[in-house]
C-alpha cells in the first residue's frame, strides 16, 4: 500500500513561510526562520501538536480602550476570533477551526445568539483535529446549529428536513453521492428528538433530547435498515463509502488550490479510514505534501490576510473596524453567505480587492508618516527597500518591485524643480510603497 | 460605512491636490482654500474637487494626471450604440411560489397549508384560482400596465431539492453539475469586450456566479458611489501615481495564484477609473434620482437607484445582476419572512421601474426575477415549508410581454410524487428566449441543448 507522498526539496525559510500561511495566519517577524530550522518534520509535528495555548502580545479592546464584549456587542464576536488568530501559539487549531467553520457553516442571522455561535467556535477548536465522527456528533447536537438547520423543530409529527440534507449534501458525502431524495426525508425521521425552549428574556434556552418526540419506527437509510436515532444518523454518515473520499477532497482544498492526484487522493482516504476518522493524521500529510510546497499559491481567505498583515508588524487589536473591513473584503465571521459556506474559489474580485485595500489601509494608518515634517531620501531605491522592511522583508517578485520602482521613480521626477515637492512627495511616496506592498499579488495569495 | 474622509486630514489634502492640478497648467477654475462654496450647487468642496477632476479630464485627456482611460472610457459609452440591459434579481433561498401567487381558487390548496394558507388579496388576471401576495402591491401594478409577463410555475423536470445544486443549474443555465460559467457569462464572452468589466456587472459584496465568465472581465460593486480608493498621507500626483500602479502590479508570471490577484488588479483599475464621476462625500451618493427609493438598512433600493444613475449617465453596462432582500428559505415561521422580504423587493422594483421610465432608459431594460426552486406544497408543521420544485418568475419592463408563460398546474395532478409543484415553463427555454429575443443573439452558443427548449414569448 502507498503511502502518501512527502516533500524532498529544501525546507528553507520560503517554504516555512508558506506552511505558515496554509496552517495558520502567517509568520510574525523571525518565526518562518525558526521554523525552518526544524526541518519538514519538525515543523509539521510542531504545528499538528502545538501543546497549551499562549496568546502573545497585547490583549485585545476595542476603540475607546475597553475591553471586548463578544457575546454581546455587535461585530465583537469577529474581532474576539481575529484576536485568537493574531496572538496563538496554535495557529493550526486557528486554523482549523475556521476551516470547520466554513465545513459546518453556520451564520449567525440565523442562530441569533453570539453566545452561541462563540459556544459552538469552542468546539471547533476543541475537536478540531480529532475524530471527525465525534466531531460531526457533537456538531449534530450544537444548539447554534440545531437553531440554524431546525434541528430542534424536528420531530416525529413534523418533520423538518432542513438538517438532514445538508449534512449529507454538505458536511459528509457531497450532493448526490450516495444518497437519495428517501434516504433525506429517512435521514430527518431519525434525527428527531431534538428540542428547545424559549424564553422572553434569553430568546432559545434548555436544549436537550427528548425521547417522546423522537420518532422511533424503523427507518432505511442507505439500505440499512433500523430503528436509527441521531447518533445512528452520523454513524452511518461517517462509514458510508463515499463519505472518505468526499472528506479528504474537501479538507484538501482548504490547503491546496489544485485537487490531489489519484494516488494522493486514495492514499489519504486510507490514513483516514484506517485511523478511524482522525482528522490529525490527515492534515498532517498534507503538510508534508509536495504539492503544498511545488504547487501554485493559495489565495488567502480576508481574515487570513487581515490577520496576517497585523502578525507581521506585531499590531494587536485595538480597534473593532475590522468586523466591517472583513465584511468588505467578503468574510465576516459567524456571518458565511449561506449553509455551505464562503466560496473558497473566488475570494478576489473587484469589490473584494477593494475591502482588502482598506484592511491594508487600516492596519497603516496610524504609521502613515507626516509629509510636513518627516524626512525620506530622495531616491526610489531606497525608499523600496525601506518600505520592504516596514513589512520585515516580505518575498516580492521581479513584476511587483518592477511596478512599484517604476511608481517611487516616476513620482519623484514629478517633484523635480520644485522644492516643496522634493520634501513632501518622497515621505507620500513612502506611505503609498506600504499600501501597494501590502495589496500586492504576492501578500495576497501565499 | 465610515467614509475615509472622516479621519484624514482633508482640507490639506485637497489644497495639494488643487496645487497639483494648478501648477499643471492646465487653467481650471481657480478655487483657493477658504473660498466660499460654490454657492447654489449643493456640492461640497471635496465632491466639487473630484468633480472638477472628472471634467478636467473630460477636457484634457491625457494629461500628466494619466486619467486618459477615463476619458476612453466615457467616449466610449456614449458613442457606442445603446445596448439593452439584463437585470438578475435572485431571491435567494427557494421563495415559496405558492404563497407569491397563492392558488386560493384551489381546493386542495388550505388541506395543503392549514395553517399558512393564505386568504384574500388581489385575484390574477390571467388564472382566477390565484390571488397576488399582499406585499406584491408594486409588481401588481406594473402588471396592470402591461409591464409583467408572469410565470407560475417554472423550472426543470426532476428538479434538484439541493440549493446549492438547484442554484448552480440556474446559474449556468443548464443542468450540469461541471459548467464553471454562467450563462450569462458565456453570453458575454462572446459578445463582450476585454476591456470593459462595466459589461456584466454584479451589484453585490461579490460576483454573481451567473456573471461568471471565461475569457471577458466583469465587475462587483456594492454601488457605484462607494468605489473609492484611498492611503493615508498621500495626495495629489502621488496618489494618482499610486492608484495607476494597482493595474500595473497586476502583470504578473506564471503562478496561478499571482496571476489571480493580478488579473483582479487589472480590473479593479479599470473599473475605479469609470466610476471616478460617482464618488461621493459625506455618504451622500453624487447622484440624483428623480423618484423616491423605499427606505431601508438593505442595500437592494439603494443599488437599484445607482443603477439607473449608471444607466443615465451612459456607462457600458449589458448584464447586471442583484440578490434580492429578504429571506426565502422558509422551513420555519413563513409568513413574516416571506411578506417582509417580498414587500422591499417588490417596492424597490417599482420605484427602478419609474426612475427608468423618468430618465426614458424604461425600453432598454428588463428585469429577470427568479429563485432556484419553489417550496413544497404541503406546510411542514412548524409553521414553514421544506424544499420543492417549480416556483414562480417574474419578468419586469415595458418590452415585457405582459402575457402569462405556461400555466399553474394546479395542485391536483399539478404535483410530482415528491409532491412539489411540476414545471410548466423550463428556465433554459426562458434563458433561450431572453438571448434571441433581448439579446438577439443565437441561443444555441450559450445555453448547452437549446435547440430542445420551447421559446416563450417573452419581449413585446
Amino acid at each position: 500500500m502507498a503511502n502518501v507522498a512527502v516533500w524532498q526539496g529544501k525546507f528553507g525559510v520560503a517554504q516555512a513561510e508558506r506552511l505558515l500561511w496554509r496552517a495558520g495566519f502567517g509568520p510574525r517577524p523571525g518565526e518562518a526562520q525558526a521554523l525552518a530550522r526544524h526541518g519538514l518534520e519538525g515543523a509539521v509535528h510542531e504545528l499538528t501538536h502545538p501543546g497549551r495555548e499562549h496568546l502573545v502580545g497585547h490583549r485585545p479592546h476595542d476603540d475607546k480602550g475597553r475591553p471586548l464584549a463578544p457575546f454581546d456587542a455587535w461585530g465583537q464576536d469577529h474581532v474576539w476570533w481575529l484576536d485568537r488568530m493574531v496572538r496563538t501559539s496554535r495557529p493550526l487549531v486557528e486554523r482549523m477551526s475556521l476551516i470547520w467553520h466554513d465545513w459546518f457553516a453556520t451564520s449567525n442571522t440565523g442562530v441569533g445568539s453570539q453566545r452561541l455561535m462563540l459556544n459552538q467556535n469552542q468546539l471547533f477548536r476543541r475537536q478540531g483535529l480529532g475524530s471527525f465522527h465525534e466531531l460531526l456528533l457533537d456538531v449534530t447536537k450544537d444548539p447554534a446549529m440545531l437553531l440554524w438547520l431546525n434541528g430542534s423543530d424536528n420531530s416525529k409529527d413534523y418533520p423538518n428536513e432542513n438538517y438532514a440534507r445538508e449534512m449529507m449534501e454538505l458536511f459528509t458525502l457531497g450532493a448526490g453521492r450516495g444518497y437519495g431524495e428517501r434516504d433525506v426525508r429517512q435521514q430527518a425521521r431519525a434525527l428527531t428528538g431534538f428540542r428547545n425552549s424559549w424564553s422572553q428574556s434569553s430568546g432559545p434556552v434548555n436544549f436537550r433530547y427528548d425521547p417522546h418526540y423522537h420518532d422511533p419506527a424503523a427507518k432505511t437509510i442507505f439500505h440499512h435498515r433500523g430503528r436509527f436515532t441521531w447518533r445512528d444518523s452520523c454513524r452511518l454518515c461517517v462509514t458510508h463509502p463515499d463519505h472518505a473520499s468526499f472528506f479528504v477532497r474537501k479538507l484538501w482544498s482548504y490547503f491546496v488550490p489544485a485537487a490531489p492526484d489519484h494516488a494522493t487522493q486514495r492514499a489519504l482516504e486510507r490514513l483516514y479510514v484506517s485511523s478511524q476518522y482522525e482528522v490529525r493524521p490527515v492534515v498532517a500529510a498534507i503538510l508534508r505534501h509536495p504539492a503544498l510546497y511545488n504547487g501554485p499559491r493559495l489565495v488567502k481567505p480576508p481574515v487570513v490576510y487581515n490577520a496576517g498583515l497585523l502578525r507581521r508588524i506585531r499590531r494587536g487589536i485595538d480597534t473593532t473596524a475590522w468586523t466591517w473591513l472583513d465584511s468588505m473584503a467578503g468574510q465576516q465571521l459567524f456571518y458565511p453567505p449561506n449553509v455551505a459556506g464562503w466560496d473558497d474559489t473566488r475570494w478576489l474580485d473587484t469589490a473584494t480587492w477593494r475591502g482588502r485595500w482598506w484592511i491594508a489601509q487600516y492596519v497603516l494608518d496610524r504609521y502613515a508618516l507626516d509629509p510636513g515634517h518627516a524626512h525620506e531620501p530622495y531616491d526610489a531605491k531606497k525608499l523600496l527597500d525601506s518600505a520592504c522592511r516596514f513589512w520585515h522583508n516580505p518575498p516580492l517578485g521581479p513584476a511587483t518591485r518592477h511596478a512599484l520602482h517604476t511608481f517611487a521613480r516616476h513620482a519623484l521626477g514629478d517633484a523635480k524643480g520644485s522644492s516643496w515637492k522634493r520634501e513632501q512627495y518622497p515621505v507620500m511616496v513612502q506611505n503609498a510603497l506600504r499600501q501597494l506592498i501590502a495589496v500586492s499579488p504576492e501578500l495576497q495569495a501565499a | 460605512m465610515t467614509r475615509a474622509c472622516n479621519h484624514c486630514d482633508g482640507l490639506s489634502r485637497s489644497r495639494l491636490l488643487h496645487r497639483a492640478l494648478a501648477e499643471a497648467g492646465r487653467g481650471l477654475p481657480a478655487i483657493e482654500p477658504g473660498m466660499p462654496l460654490p454657492a447654489g450647487t449643493g456640492l461640497t468642496r471635496r465632491r466639487f474637487l473630484v468633480n472638477s477632476l472628472g471634467a478636467a479630464v473630460a477636457v484634457y485627456g491625457g494629461s500628466r494626471l494619466g486619467l486618459g482611460a477615463l476619458q476612453e472610457g466615457i467616449a466610449a459609452a456614449a458613442s457606442g450604440p445603446a445596448a439593452p440591459v439584463l437585470v438578475s434579481v435572485f431571491l435567494e433561498g427557494g421563495a415559496d411560489g405558492l404563497s407569491v401567487l397563492s392558488p386560493q381558487g384551489d381546493p386542495l390548496y388550505t388541506k395543503l397549508r392549514p395553517k399558512l394558507a393564505l386568504a384574500g388579496g388581489t385575484p390574477f388576471a390571467e388564472d382566477d384560482r390565484l390571488y397576488w401576495h399582499p406585499a406584491l402591491g408594486g409588481l401588481q401594478q406594473l402588471y396592470g400596465e402591461k409591464k409583467v409577463t408572469v410565470l407560475p410555475a417554472v423550472g426543470y423536470t426532476h428538479a434538484d431539492q439541493s440549493h446549492f445544486t438547484s442554484r448552480h443549474y440556474w446559474e449556468v443555465g443548464a443542468t450540469e453539475a461541471s459548467l464553471l460559467t454562467g450563462w450569462l457569462g458565456r453570453y458575454l464572452d462572446r459578445v463582450g469586450k476585454k476591456d470593459n468589466p462595466l459589461q456584466g456587472l454584479s451589484l453585490d459584496d461579490t460576483l454573481a456566479p451567473a456573471l461568471a465568465t471565461a475569457k471577458v472581465p466583469v465587475a462587483s460593486i456594492s454601488g457605484p458611489d462607494q468605489y473609492d480608493f484611498y492611503s493615508s498621507r498621500v495626495w495629489g500626483q502621488v496618489e494618482q501615481r499610486m492608484l495607476e500602479t494597482i493595474g500595473l502590479m497586476g502583470h504578473q508570471p506564471a503562478d496561478a495564484g499571482l496571476r489571480t490577484a493580478g488579473s483582479i488588479a487589472v480590473q479593479v483599475d479599470r473599473l475605479r477609473r469609470q466610476l471616478i464621476p460617482f464618488q461621493s462625500s459625506n455618504g451622500q451618493p453624487a447622484y440624483a434620482s428623480p423618484v423616491t427609493y423605499p427606505k431601508s438598512d438593505d442595500p437592494f433600493p439603494q443599488r437599484l437607484a445607482g443603477l439607473a444613475a449608471m444607466l443615465a449617465a451612459g456607462l457600458p453596462l449589458h448584464c447586471v445582476a442583484l440578490t434580492a432582500p429578504g429571506e426565502y428559505d422558509t422551513h420555519a415561521d413563513e409568513p413574516t419572512a416571506l411578506a417582509q422580504g417580498l414587500q422591499l423587493t417588490s417596492d424597490s422594483l417599482l420605484a427602478f421601474q419609474r426612475d427608468l421610465e423618468a430618465r426614458g432608459l424604461a425600453d432598454r431594460v428588463l428585469v429577470h426575477i427568479w429563485s432556484e426552486f419553489g417550496r413544497r406544497a404541503a406546510e411542514n408543521g412548524d409553521s414553514g415549508t421544506d424544499h420543492g420544485a417549480a416556483g414562480t418568475g417574474f419578468l419586469v419592463g415595458t418590452r415585457a410581454s405582459g402575457k402569462m408563460v405556461g400555466e399553474f398546474p394546479g395542485l391536483q395532478g399539478g404535483l410530482d410524487t415528491d409532491g412539489n409543484l411540476v414545471a410548466t415553463s423550463d428556465f433554459r427555454g426562458v434563458y433561450s428566449a431572453l438571448l434571441e429575443q433581448w439579446f438577439g443573439v443565437d441561443a444555441a452558443a450559450v445555453i448547452p441543448k437549446a435547440g430542445s427548449f420551447a421559446r416563450p414569448q417573452l419581449v413585446a
